[in-house]
């Protein structure tokens, strides 16, 4: 599609990114000292620092990711959705409070309190780098998505400008001006998805046959086969068709077939789809990129202005119950009483050739709303065993993720003491569950809303808001964009805060005056953001929810035993809990790698070559990691006694 | 120190636990349960995602009442 950059979105834009500055340099000139700089002096009140933890985890990887995930597929993405919830509980009964008691700057003080080991710190700080640095790449990589058709900068510039930004806001002030940004941010995420809640009922719901820009997707059939033995003599309907006087027939797969999936005609490309009804004949979009100049879009150049030639937008209600052809407003239960019965034409994206073929496939909507349709999800409806061990993987990587994410644990310093790290997080669990029922209805309100982009999912949101009104765009796309600062400012804080204390002061052995730990931590800041420039330039192809997947499995491996054990088990030692860190981690981003989702997705190779039978590696690492810790721990328990006595 | 806290916390894991994990296992073992529509046409689906989110919060609430009378005093101590 293309995107012209509206002066409301730029100004709008300007705006956001204008206050988050100025918080930050007001708020800078308070914070001097380190204690100030990491953790805000422990000053923050815990309501604002409750809504500030909706704001670092409410990353574009949610907001974008799963509306769009759920406009394209339906339900799955709220799997996602229930699973990040499901973290905060373990955040909350398990670790908020040791959190507090015992650490001061980092997550590596609270698994180290016990022990003042080098190698703890050692081992704790590089984890949280890892994390940090992997859970940057797809904030990144989404700025740069979302800046794209907002200004219409190329990504590169996208990433680099936010990059640019929040060093800035980190160099500026630390973690004072980075809560009160997450604060903002986060209320006015959640303010703005319950008012798009909220339109998105008052519009209802209204069949159409294409998208908001008026054109009208062909339908052809049902016909019947008349038993002929080549294909188009079977439709003689088609074939008397103008249009189809020189198609020929496009077979997608490899075995011989009874009647090709695609025609190819004059006017484009087809889909040919069986049903008892017969065969539908449905027009499709295509895309095909150049080896130099614009992709040809259903078959011509791409323009660059509105009124050329670009993919229509779509998603859209074919039926609806009791052949109505409107709803009007709906309330939050009739919504899905009425999708549940309805039937939404999905689009499918298909490589035919060197094309890519986007295929209308009518869906029921009872489908739309059970899980399973995504092909991460496919497995629960699978004989096979491994499929449904990666979806156990999956969600039990999300329920033990968030409460091992370093930019997350740091936020339990910022407020005074342990009652007030609860009370945050239950403000928190709070502000993150309603946005969470929210993302149902923002996404299926997208589905349904003639606007999505087929070749963008993570634009869905945006696209939702612009097809009710100019202004909300805007404003959401401004939030979304101050959802990536916000967060990005929030690792990036990690990372300073894990070279500064865990590897440089406690491994290296470095004595630093306050004033010089500040600075130190402000020089670490620019050198993180660089590399996450770079890193986000370089992963700019990878999908967003696909890589923090990767950064939730290896934070709850290499975290998560550490920091349970450390609080339940006597027993535990040093030894054990480097190992415990050491293995979880190499272990989950050794998996990955070797994984069928990696290997087809980054390597370019066939997942069925992949070493390890399923892509996702919480269920195997994250026990891994409690075992290494038991056994090591036993191992070494009495040389540990011995030398603490 | 902080047993009634930590005792608290572990049970109420506990509870929301088995719901998560039986939204799980549903899911991956009777997928076909998911697509039923109990109450008001609305699908199971949706009802327990629902459920969990609203459970999580509730769970979170009664977690902060319990914990509340003990705390107090002691955060005093603990925080030299």
């Amino acid at each position: 599609m293309i995107y012209e950059p509206s002066i409301v979105a730029v100004l709008v834009f300007l705006a956001f990114v204008g206050v988050t500055l100025g918080i930050s340099f007001y708020l800078g000139s308070k914070a001097k000292s380190s204690q100030g700089y990491f953790t805000a002096h422990g000053q923050i009140p815990w309501f604002v620092n409750g809504v500030a933890f909706a704001g670092d985890y409410l990353s574009a990887a949610s907001f974008l990711g799963i509306c769009g995930m759920i406009a394209f597929y339906g339900y799955d993405g709220f799997l996602y959705s229930i699973g990040y919830l499901a973290g905060w509980i373990v955040a909350l009964f398990v670790v908020a409070e040791p959190m507090k008691r015992l650490g001061k700057f980092t997550f590596a003080d609270a698994l180290d309190a016990k022990f003042n080991s080098r190698g703890i710190k050692l081992a704790a700080g590089i984890s949280t780098l890892a994390v940090s640095v992997f859970y940057l790449i797809p904030q990144m990589v989404g700025a740069g998505v979302l800046i794209q058709p907002l200004l219409g900068f190329p990504h590169w510039v996208g990433v680099v400008m936010v990059g640019t930004v929040v060093i800035i806001i980190v160099v500026t002030a630390g973690m004072v001006s980075t809560t009160w940004v997450q604060f903002l941010k986060g209320s006015l995420l959640v303010l703005f998805s319950a008012i798009l809640t909220v339109m998105i009922l008052q519009r209802g719901f209204a069949v159409e046959q294409g998208g908001v820009d008026g054109y009208t997707f062909q339908e052809l059939g049902p016909y019947k086969v008349q038993g002929s033995e080549t294909p188009f003599a079977a439709f003689p309907e088609l074939e008397s068709k103008e249009d189809f006087a020189n198609a020929s027939w496009e077979n997608t797969s490899e075995e011989q077939v009874d009647v090709p999936e695609f025609i190819r005609s004059d006017s484009g490309m087809w889909h040919v789809a069986k049903t008892d009804a017969g065969y539908w004949i449905r027009e499709c979009q295509t895309l095909e990129k150049q080896e130099s100049g614009p992709p040809l879009v259903n078959g011509e150049p791409l323009g660059s202005k509105k009124g050329e030639p670009e993919l229509h937008p779509v998603g859209y209600i074919s039926k609806l119950p009791d052949g109505v052809d409107k709803t009007g407003p709906v309330g939050a239960v009739e919504f899905f009483q009425v999708l549940q019965n309805s039937e939404v034409v999905l689009w499918k994206s298909r490589t035919v050739g060197n094309q890519t073929v986007y295929v209308p496939t009518p869906t029921e909507g009872s489908k739309v709303l059970r899980p399973g349709e995504h092909p991460t999800f496919k497995g629960i409806r699978s004989d096979n065993p491994i499929d449904k061990l990666n979806f156990f993987s999956l969600m039990l990587a999300l329920f033990c993720g968030t409460a091992s994410l370093p930019h997350i644990l740091i936020r339990y310093y910022t407020v005074k003491d342990e009652a007030a790290a609860r009370k945050s997080t239950i403000v928190g669990i709070a502000s993150i569950g309603f946005f969470y029922v929210l993302t149902l209805y923002l996404g299926l309100g997208a589905m349904t809303s003639g606007a999505l982009d087929v070749t963008n999912s993570n634009m869905a949101a945006p696209l939702l808001a612009k097809s009710m009104n100019e202004w909300l765009f805007a404003i959401i796309s401004a939030i979304a964009f101050t959802t990536v600062l916000g967060t990005v400012s929030g690792l990036i804080l990690a990372s300073a805060g894990a070279v500064t204390h865990d590897l440089l002061q406690s491994v290296m052995g470095m004595e630093l005056a306050d004033h010089q730990q500040v600075r130190l931590a402000k020089m670490a800041s620019v050198v993180v953001g660089a590399i996450a420039i770079v890193l986000g330039i370089v992963f700019q192809e990878l999908n967003v929810s696909y890589l923090v997947g990767w950064a939730f499995s290896v934070a709850a491996s290499a975290n998560l035993p550490a920091l349970v054990m450390i609080l339940f088990w006597k027993g535990v030692t040093k030894e054990g809990v480097i190992a415990a860190v050491v293995v979880g981690m190499t272990s989950s981003l050794g998996w990955i790698l070797a994984s069928g989702d990696t290997y087809a997705k980054v390597y370019g190779l066939s997942a069925a070559d992949a070493i390890v039978p399923f892509s996702q590696p919480g269920i195997v690492t994250i026990p891994l990691g409690f075992l290494t810790l038991i056994v090591v721990s036993l191992l070494t328990k009495s040389k540990s006694t011995s030398e603490a006595a | 120190m902080q047993s009634h806290n930590a005792r608290v916390g572990l049970v109420l894991f506990v509870v929301y636990l088995i719901l998560y994990g039986g939204f799980v296992f549903l899911n991956a073992f009777n997928a076909g349960l998911m697509e039923i529509t109990p109450i008001a046409g609305v699908n199971l689906a949706i009802l327990y995602g629902f459920g969990l989110i609203i459970a999580a919060l509730v769970l979170a609430l009664i977690y902060g009442m319990l914990c509340k009378s003990e705390d107090t005093p002691q955060d005093k101590k603990t925080e030299e």
